[in-house]
């Protein structure tokens, strides 16, 4: 290896140094939440989520103080064995369990060399204990199957399902998927919506775009440059007046409102991509077209249409993911009626003050589309987003 | 487009008005059929947007529920501004006018003060981030997934996005910090906060999360520009002895500034409708609140249409500016073609 190589690799350290740093930055609060999401509900409000690394903290409390000698599944001794509910009993709160484990046992101190749980820990050793999971696991499902069902215990959908305990709107079969408060039947009621949502502007984008691209009329510049205005009217503009015209037609609350909005708003930017690529089209290509005798409807369905197959791609990411992620709209529109799932989520935040283990699962499942999508088509977001660069 | 303003306005210097979407001469067609392709657009497109912005306008004149001009809702014994009553509502209920320094102190805590503080912070914070990344992920072999993690939080909702950074603010108990920043200030041997509630920092804490969903919009824009960036020039100036500092400030930036221009534009537009990060995460509680929000909270929780509608068109005339340069440099665009 020669000098120049290594200069130029020592050279490149700062660079690499603060790409990194920024990525970690990024990417470390999105990954905290993935973990949060997985982990028992005890754990995440007991210890922050990095500390499922660190061995040592593991399992929670229980894992750190008795573990060593009742065993990881509390069945290791005998005489005490913390599965048995006849023992569980005599502990239901931190302040006997702390006082047990201050006693002697045969004359030794209980807890031997390890140093005596705070009280919080002993709190939630007491309620680990009560909640039937000893050796809580480190990650957990049950918090997503919690938020699909639309859960709002203080245990688990599982759990009270198993001891039939569960509240009177839950069946515990698969039709607790529909529950009106869960994230399943949200995340329905989102594709609902967006799908419509996505083709309706695209088709009619594809019309006007080709109008503006290689149809004559008067007015035509004027008419697009107005396009280009509209496309950046705040939508907060717009939902009064619309919302009032619902009320009286009847539209508040439906799916079909929803559509016709997204689809009036997403339009002038849907035809500003249309009509820019389509007018990148060879001129050749119509000309050639049009001697042979095709007519316009004949042009834009077998020529257009199948040419326009990149910035139909790059429209329909990006219409799906602003219908998809989009709050506002779902918010005056459709509200609690037929919730979808960012208003699900913002609605757990506000009202109902869930705790991180269904927040967490909630976002999550509402990301996960997003990102699939996201990842695999990332092409044609990247080139939508290039052409357009106005809409937000 | 806009990436290739550059390379476009390079090319029409050499030739003069080269015709992309011109009409080819045969293709005549009857009047109407322009029309008939346009005609789904046009209605939904005025009945969306054109209709609901004129009748906004007219509500903002109106009491609380539409019916009677704002004039009416004027209480006897304080200013009025007749039928602008909700524009005086709008633009001066939160400031407190007692003293110059206490209207000072009033402005920075009302939704305008935030808007301006979003508008500037989040505007430099992500186009500066994003420049800054672009020009050094070229450098790197793992350039695409580097850019694909930068980009992801595009993907995902404002309300995802809330929902993640509230967890990276939370406030435990005195001894048990959940939150990533109270743990980090705690193992510091700081104190831990309440992040959110504590005004003066909430709203940069807010501004965090914009920065941290829109620097990859930035940063991709900003990234194809840079690509478009002829070689030759900048090798000629190494060559020449010039440092990548003063080559990326002399040459690079003046190449791409329409493009930062237009990233610049189009964030401050973004952040004057922002809406969904205060909503989700303080509801505009404890001094975040911004103009959107501020809508929001008065038509739909207050009922207040007359006030919402205004605070609305207040926020479309700060929008304005931004939406007629917009239109001239598609206009100037469309010139180059």
């Amino acid at each position: 290896m020669n000098r120049d190589r290594i200069n130029k690799i020592l050279s490149q350290i700062p660079t690499h140094f603060i790409i990194i740093f920024t990525i970690l930055v990024w990417i470390v609060p999105t990954f905290g939440l993935l973990i949060t999401s997985l982990r028992p509900s005890q754990d995440i409000n007991s210890t922050g989520w990095w500390t499922v690394f660190t061995s040592q903290k593991a399992g929670g409390p229980y894992a750190q103080y008795c573990a060593s000698c009742h065993g990881a599944d509390g069945k290791a001794l005998p005489a005490a064995d913390l599965t048995d509910p006849n023992v569980i009993a005599k502990y239901p709160r931190s302040l006997q369990l702390l006082a047990l484990l201050r006693k002697d046992i045969n004359g030794q101190p209980h807890m031997g060399d390890i140093p005596l749980p705070s009280a919080q820990e002993a709190a939630d050793i007491a309620s680990g204990l009560k909640s039937g999971g000893v050796a809580t696991p480190r990650f957990t499902i049950s918090n997503y199957v919690d938020a699909l069902v639309g859960y709002r215990g203080t245990r688990t959908y599982a759990e009270d399902c198993r001891d039939n305990r569960q509240a009177t709107d839950i069946n515990c079969n698969i039709s607790d998927m529909l529950n009106p408060r869960g994230m399943g039947r949200a995340f329905l009621n989102s594709l609902l919506v967006t799908i419509p949502a996505t083709i309706l502007p695209i088709l009619f984008a594809a019309f006007a775009g080709y109008a503006f691209a290689w149809l004559d009329f008067k007015g035509r510049y004027l008419l697009f440059a107005l396009l280009v205005g509209l496309q950046v009217v705040p939508l907060q503009m717009t939902l009064v007046p619309i919302s009032r015209l619902y009320a009286q037609l009847g539209l508040n609350g439906t799916f079909l409102g929803v559509w016709l909005f997204h689809t009036g708003f997403g339009l002038p930017y849907a035809i500003y991509l249309m009509r820019n690529f389509l007018g990148s089209l060879p001129n050749d290509l119509f000309e050639a077209a049009y001697i042979d005798g095709a007519s316009h409807w004949t042009v834009f369905y077998r020529l257009v249409l199948p040419l326009a197959m990149p910035a139909i791609a790059s429209l329909g990411i990006f219409q799906f993911l602003w219908v998809w992620n989009d709050l506002l709209v779902a918010l005056v529109f459709l509200g609690g009626t037929t919730p979808v799932m960012t208003y699900q989520i913002s609605n757990m935040v506000t009202s109902l003050g869930a705790g991180w283990h269904l927040l967490t699962a909630a976002a999550f499942l509402s990301m996960l589309l997003p990102m699939i999508v996201f990842f695999s088509l990332q092409r044609y977001f990247v080139r939508g987003m290039l052409a357009g660069a106005v809409k937000g | 487009m806009n990436v290739q303003d550059v390379s476009k306005a390079r090319a029409a210097l050499k030739k003069p008005s080269t015709s992309a979407p011109d009409i080819p001469k045969i293709m005549k067609q009857g009047k109407l059929t322009p029309w008939l392709y346009l005609l789904p657009a046009l209605v939904l497109m005025s009945f969306f947007i054109v209709y609901p912005m004129i009748t906004t306008i007219g509500l903002s004149f109106s009491n609380k529920d539409g019916t009677a001009s704002a004039a009416t809702t004027c209480r006897p014994d304080q200013t009025c501004w007749g039928v602008f009553e909700n524009y005086h509502y709008a633009l001066t209920s939160e400031f407190d006018f007692s003293s110059p320094g206490a209207f000072w102190t009033s402005f920075w805590k009302s939704s305008y003060g935030n808007n301006i503080t979003w508008m500037i912070l989040m505007t430099a914070g992500t186009v500066g981030i994003g420049l800054a990344f672009a020009v050094l992920a070229d450098r790197v072999k793992y350039e695409a997934l580097s850019k694909a993690i930068i980009f992801m939080p595009m993907a995902i909702s404002f309300v995802g996005a809330g929902i993640i950074w509230k967890f990276v603010y939370d406030y435990g108990t005195q001894n048990v910090q959940i939150g990533l920043l109270n743990s980090i200030v705690t193992a510091l041997g700081g104190q831990p906060v309440a992040w959110l509630s504590r005004p003066g920092i909430n709203t940069f804490l807010l501004i965090v999360v914009g920065v941290w969903i829109w620097t990859g919009f930035c940063m991709t824009i900003l990234a194809a520009a840079l690509k478009s960036v002829p070689d030759e020039i900048l090798e000629a100036a190494r060559v020449d002895g010039a440092t990548e500092w003063v080559t990326f400030w002399k040459i690079t930036v003046p190449i791409i500034m329409p493009t930062i221009l237009v990233v610049v534009t189009t964030m401050v537009i973004n952040v004057l409708k922002l809406f969904d990060i205060v909503y989700v995460m303080t509801g505009g509680n404890f001094g975040t609140n911004v103009i959107a929000n501020r809508m929001y909270t008065e038509m739909y929780k207050n009922f207040n249409i007359g006030r919402g509608t205004a605070v609305a068109v207040v926020l479309v005339v700060a929008i304005i500016p931004f939406i007629y340069y917009n239109v001239r440099r598609f206009l100037a665009q469309e010139a180059i073609r």
